[in-house]
């Protein structure tokens, strides 16, 4: 159980007239044994906010603290506090190293907490995690090249798990998956949440799996956040005019689209307000 | 990919290879031992004679065998060439992998060495070495090992970067591996294959630039020698007895197509045996020939089969019948791998040439797509069918401005004027939504967001008098909001020209909403054809399962989502 906290977190990518600020003084706390949902358009500063708590980019302002310790700085300390923060990527074809075999992958993760562990018990416990998100131990020589993009996410899900992470951020993991798959995908993450007491950050720009999925959510626009809150509240009583933008432009099933243009979108509409 | 190696080495060219590399090795190893004392024996009476049965390369100025020297020969003259393209190779590599991992400002300076380096010409770098090392034959292996290692490095470093961009060296590096660890684990394992066609190219490379030197006098001296030395000795005599100069050369051609031919079989890009491909549909002999009819489109049993891996065919579209009516919207959903896009793409024309396509009717407006097109009936095809794909940043051409790929449509298929041309490009982006069009339509497409290229995209389709616009999967790669832009256009499009739309989708929901009519696809068969209104009372247990595992706004919360059993066999077919 952990709490990961983010206050006034700066990111800028670039140097000098081309530098970009990709989050801005954003406070964000993923409270111990909950999801939090993150969701916004794509170049939002979600993901940078992921790469940032597990050290792929360094902010330029704020802390990132896990129980009140700093992972975001550059000391051993900081290093090695912040493996307890796994990171699943969005797509699982390029995380996972094609000519590695998967068990292999998964036991380079166990690493991250210091352990050398011996060959028996890499094996053990690669066939364990394997068992866990529900594929075959005895498949964990084969390459990623032998499994579909589902069972590649759960290798990678397994990954993740064997750092025996606190916090595990989910990177719009089901958006490379077909709408089939995407569901064996989040009940696991469901299952697992409910069974190791996984503090989760949830990343994504599909409003209804983020409803599904998570407890509290936040909004991000322009690498600030809008509106957060309840997932329930948020979504039913949007007060911010972008997060009701999203909302509104859900597809439902069953509800033409015509109409809903005529009826609801038609004034506001902006042809050039998405932003590059 | 191992069993690919087998496989190429038991093709005919890989037992020769293995043969000819086998006979090479045992004259690196026992050429100078058996003909050793032949190639030294000098006899003054038999100097400079030609082939003959006792020399059947003839015999050099001092009257040693040629054919016992060019044999003796091959250990030095191949030891020298590994040894250089060693040197190359490992000090290319280490200089190009370690510099992936370098901090930036470092890296920026290395890189920049290696550029200054490559901008020299390889043979003044060689012949500086030379120079440094003096003439010997170890000399001359340092000079050439040394000059290739800009280029290998330069080529390492391209290969390294991209791998350790890759999530998964992320992933490793966020679990605590170190610069090391990611350089041994990932790094090297997925740059070995073109590195090992690299090493090849090279090592018969420097075979030839060793021949060079020491035909120069740079590189093997007296009484040493190596094939180049022989070239040069005999090719002073090239007039009187030819063999003396070609034997040498012949030995040097050969070895160095062994070792190509080495690089071939490590390299991955070797291509497999497939049956002939036919790329365009065959109407199967007997179907009644429709007179013109008021469809769109009309497919009946459409059968579409790809190679598989195996070297047989895999069907993966069995037998799908469909028409669209004009002005209609009709969608397809499926998971990926059910033939959804492939049975558009059939539609279209659009398949790769491996694909062996066949029908009962294929038709387009009055176009039989089951026969190559005539020229006018590419132009028509031009005019009236609009594809827009998923990824518009790959479907758009990156090196022409956005209006330049418009005002073609109407150039090459309408015969516009290049002025009228620019006119209606400027109109067309208007209507998609593309604001301040004069501005835009002068930018290349990496200079517009997603959307916009997606709506530029539509804007090329707009160009021509469109009866059908073949939309597949057009907004799964953008956010929520810009998707509803892009439908908005289509549909706004759709109103405009009476144009039919085939939306091909994985998301239900956007389907039922967007569509008139709606195909369920599943592994290559349309499993239901039913009114998108209709889709909520489905009656296919597929169709309501593809309903029910996608969480809406509604979805409850405590319950997990159902599952379709078999969608990762579904999937697997794609992987």
């Amino acid at each position: 159980m952990s709490t990961l906290q983010y206050t006034d977190l700066t990111v800028r990518y670039g140097h000098g007239a081309g530098a970009r600020l990709a989050v801005q003084g954003v406070d964000l706390t993923v409270a111990s044994g909950g999801v939090h949902g993150l969701v916004g358009e794509s170049g939002s500063g979600k993901s940078t906010l992921a790469a940032a708590a597990v050290g792929l980019v360094r902010p330029v302002a704020g802390t990132i603290r896990l129980d009140g310790v700093d992972i975001a700085g550059s000391s051993a300390t900081a290093r090695t506090a912040r493996r307890r923060v796994q990171l699943i990527f969005q797509d699982p074809f390029s995380a996972l190293d094609p000519r590695m075999p998967v068990g292999a992958s998964i036991a380079e993760a166990m690493r991250a907490r210091g352990r050398r562990p011996t060959r028996a018990e890499k094996t053990r416990r690669v066939g364990e995690l394997l068992r866990r998100v529900h594929l075959d131990p005895a498949r964990a020589g084969d390459l990623p090249a032998a499994f579909s993009g589902g069972q590649r996410q759960r290798v990678t899900i397994a990954r993740a798990l064997a750092a025996e992470p606190d916090v595990i951020i989910a990177d719009e993991i089901t958006s490379a998956l077909d709408v089939s798959v995407q569901g064996v995908v989040l009940n696991l993450l469901r299952e697992l949440r409910a069974e190791l007491d996984l503090t989760i950050l949830f990343i994504s720009h599909n409003l209804a799996v983020v409803r599904y999925v998570c407890d509290t959510v936040s909004v991000m626009r322009h690498g600030r956040i809008v509106e957060s809150g309840d997932t329930d509240g948020v979504l039913s009583m949007p007060r911010d005019p972008y997060t009701r933008e999203l909302v509104a432009a859900v597809p439902v099933m069953g509800e033409r689209f015509d109409q809903r243009f005529d009826q609801r979108f038609d004034q506001r509409f902006d042809w050039g307000e998405e932003s590059q | 990919m191992r069993s690919g190696f087998r496989q190429r080495l038991l093709s005919p060219q890989g037992i020769v290879t293995v043969v000819a590399l086998c006979v090479l090795l045992l004259a690196v190893v026992f050429a100078p031992i058996v003909w050793g004392p032949a190639a030294a024996l000098t006899a003054v009476a038999d100097r400079g004679q030609g082939p003959s049965g006792a020399h059947p390369f003839g015999t050099d100025d001092l009257g040693r065998d040629v054919l016992a020297r060019v044999l003796v020969a091959t250990r030095l003259s191949v030891l020298l060439a590994l040894g250089s393209t060693t040197i190359a190779i490992v000090g290319g590599t280490t200089l190009g992998v370690v510099a992936t991992v370098l901090p930036r400002p470092v890296r920026r300076m290395v890189t920049a060495l290696i550029d200054i380096l490559l901008s020299f010409p390889w043979l003044l770098l060689t012949l500086f070495f030379s120079v440094i090392w003096g003439a010997s034959a170890s000399g001359a292996m340092l000079a050439v090992g040394f000059a290739d290692v800009p280029t290998v490095a330069r080529l390492t470093y391209t290969l390294a970067s991209s791998v350790t961009g890759r999530d998964y060296v992320r992933a490793a590096r966020i679990v605590g591996v170190g610069h090391a660890g990611v350089i041994v684990r990932h790094v090297l394992p997925n740059i070995l294959p073109p590195l090992l066609v690299n090493t090849a190219a090279h090592a018969s490379a420097a075979l030839l630039s060793f021949a060079g030197l020491s035909f120069l006098g740079l590189g093997v001296q007296a009484p040493e020698f190596d094939w180049g030395r022989l070239l040069r000795e005999g090719v002073a005599r090239i007039y009187v007895n030819p063999m003396v100069a070609l034997g040498p050369g012949i030995a040097i051609v050969l070895t160095g197509l062994i070792l190509n031919s080495i690089g071939s079989l490590t390299g991955e890009t070797a291509s497999s045996a497939l049956p002939p491909p036919r790329a365009r549909a065959r109407r199967r002999p007997g179907a009644p020939e429709r007179a013109g009819s008021a469809a769109v489109v009309e497919a009946a049993d459409l059968r579409v089969s790809f190679p598989g891996p195996d070297g047989g065919l895999v069907e993966r579209v069995r037998g799908v019948s469909l028409t669209i009516a004009p002005g209609e919207t009709v969608g397809i959903v499926g998971a990926s791998g059910s033939g959804k896009s492939v049975t558009a793409m059939a539609i279209a024309g659009l398949l790769p040439g491996e694909a062996h396509v066949g029908a009962e009717t294929l038709r387009f407006q009055d176009i039989d797509m089951t026969s190559p097109p005539t020229s006018a009936e590419r132009g028509r095809l031009g005019l009236e069918l609009a594809v827009i794909f998923q990824d518009p940043l790959t479907s758009l051409n990156p090196s022409l401005t956005i209006e330049r790929q418009l005002t073609e449509v109407s150039e090459v298929h309408d015969g516009v004027p290049r002025k009228e041309a620019r006119r209606r490009a400027r109109d067309v982006l208007e209507s998609v939504g593309i604001t301040e069009p004069e501005r835009r339509a002068r930018q290349y497409p990496h200079e517009l967001s997603g959307g916009m290229r997606q709506r530029a995209m539509l804007g090329m389709g707009l160009m021509g008098r469109p009866r059908l616009i073949i939309a597949d999967e057009p907004t799964t790669a953008l956010d929520v909001t810009v998707q509803r832009q892009v439908l908005r256009v289509l549909h706004e499009a759709r109103r405009r020209t009476g144009s039919a739309i085939l939306f091909i989708s994985h998301d239900i929901a956007l389907v039922s909403g967007f569509c008139d009519r709606v195909l369920v696809m599943k592994d290559g068969e349309i499993v239901e054809e039913l009114a998108a209104s209709g889709l909520a009372q489905a009656a296919h247990p597929y169709t309501r399962a593809l309903v029910a595992c996608v969480p809406h706004m509604t979805t409850d919360r405590s319950r997990p989502l159902p599952v379709i059993g078999d969608g990762d066999v579904a999937e697997e077919a794609r992987a």
